[in-house]
């Protein structure tokens, strides 16, 4: 019928679209093992017993699994685009919330979903991004923005911020790898800390994706959207049906608990709380800002996880995974993460962020950490 | 965020608002891990909000309006593709009364 802005805007500048690769269904997972009825888990290219990451975990594994030239389209709401770049060992950016435009995109949550690029090198991904970058009026929620030619920056010294408390929570070894790049720049470093956002970045998230999830999936009710089956019962009984066969475990789960948040009686002591407490973390990235021009840190507490150990994490412990992910996404910062090294023969990846509208800065640092190599 | 006690009675009133009819053993698997989460996400309740305003979303957007004139749309026939509950050029829904 149409294409999402962003395939018209690749097609135009000649990319040729090879296909599409499995996900979380509706971009709900950590890991890529939501991928709905019909899909197939998509396997680490680095080590097949190892999950992808996700939500775009397909996207990320191609890229680093195939010999030709190629960059690719993935979605992040809370951390999706860069926590398969990490674990599979490629470039992923995620830009500012509203430049790229979301037409076409199966919204999870309105406000949170960015539309980003992954290559096996910084420069295919900034060259994609440059790409799809752009205001659109299909998109209310799009920005007026200049065109900027990200695939043309040079690697620049710029000050780099290391954020305490995220450094804090992860892995020995992850951390080792992230700080000794982030060393071996040579550029100007500052200890920056960031109490509120590593301390309510999960729960603030959590509430507002999934209560926007909840409105945005109940247009799957077996009318114009989602599963279809034979018209019998009463409104209520058949759409309870269809939604009840048609959706996932984990989809449940979210449609469950962003239902409750913004249910009257509850929704201004968890939905409108989780609102306002995001001002004041964005209020927290703003002030960083002030003083360095991009923030470090590891991109996921841990190398990319074996599928047997996933499986043995609780939901809440699934969601705790995205501790270093979560805040740049929930402020809309422009952020990428960057393959630095290596643990137990698993790419580590740097996360660098940006103030909004940043991302040539996030690019330019990216590039030097990518010649680190 | 007040203590709010997830019981079983609960889950189903948030179930019945989204429209989904839980088996006893999705019961048994969801009500734990919701209680699970809402006393880890109660942690919210220690920030002091009060002063702040509701951040809609990230960046302060301004409405966007269009000039009021038609443009190019799908057509009928391309609206109805996809669905497999259609009468005479119309969605068909379940009854209603």
């Amino acid at each position: 019928m149409f294409d999402a802005t962003v395939i018209e805007k690749a097609r135009a500048e000649g990319a040729i679209i090879i296909g599409k690769t499995s996900q979380d269904a509706f971009g709900f997972g950590t890991f890529s093992t939501n991928v709905g009825l019909g899909f197939e888990i998509p396997k680490n290219p680095h080590d097949i017993k190892r999950a992808c990451g996700g939500s775009s975990g397909g996207s990320a594994g191609f890229a680093a699994l195939t010999k030709q030239t190629h960059a690719s389209i993935g979605q992040s709401t809370g951390g999706s685009i860069a926590c398969p770049a990490s674990f599979c060992g490629v470039a992923g950016i995620t830009p500012t919330y509203g430049r790229v435009s979301r037409f076409g995109l199966i919204d999870y949550a309105n406000s949170l979903d960015k539309i980003g690029s992954i290559g096996k090198t910084v420069g295919d991904a900034a060259l994609l991004l440059e790409v799809i970058s752009g205001h659109d009026a299909n998109d209310s929620t799009s920005l007026k923005q200049e065109k900027e030619e990200f695939s043309k920056l040079v690697p620049e010294k710029l000050k780099i911020g290391i954020v305490k408390e995220l450094f804090e929570n992860c892995d020995a070894h992850v951390k080792k790898e992230c700080l000794k790049a982030v060393d071996s720049l040579g550029m100007k470093t500052e200890e920056i800390s960031l109490p509120l956002n590593s301390k309510y970045g999960i729960s603030a998230y959590y509430l507002i994706s999934t209560a926007e999830a909840s409105t945005n999936l109940a247009r799957y009710c077996g009318m114009r959207y989602g599963l279809h089956e034979k018209l019998e019962g009463s409104f209520d009984e058949y759409f309870s049906k269809v939604r009840s066969n048609g959706f996932g475990e984990e989809a449940k789960r979210r449609i469950l608990l962003g239902t409750f948040a913004r249910m009257a009686g509850f929704r201004d002591a968890y939905y409108l709380r989780a609102m306002k407490a995001r001002t004041a973390l964005i209020k927290e990235f703003k002030k960083a800002f002030s003083r360095v021009d991009v923030l470090a840190n590891p991109t996921m507490p841990l190398v990319a996880p074996t599928f047997e150990a996933i499986f043995k994490l609780s939901p809440l412990q699934q969601y705790a995974m995205d501790l270093c992910t979560v805040p740049a996404n929930l402020a809309g910062m422009p952020h990428a993460s960057i393959p630095v090294g290596k643990h137990e023969n698993m790419p580590v990846g740097l996360m660098l962020t940006a103030d909004h509208m940043g991302e040539g800065k996030m690019v330019q640092a990216s590039l030097a950490v990518e010649a680190l190599k | 965020m007040p203590k709010q006690k997830v019981d079983k009675a609960l889950l189903l009133r948030v179930a019945a608002n989204a429209r989904l009819n839980l088996t006893e053993q999705e019961i048994e698997e969801f009500l734990p891990q919701l209680q699970e989460m809402l006393e880890a996400f109660s942690k919210l309740d220690k920030l002091d909000v009060e002063k702040e305003q509701p951040s809609f979303q990230p960046i302060k957007l301004v409405n966007v309006m269009r000039e009021d004139k038609v443009e190019k749309c799908l057509s009928q026939d391309q609206s109805l593709k996809n669905t497999k509950n259609k009468k005479q050029g119309y969605f068909m829904g379940p009854r209603v009364m």
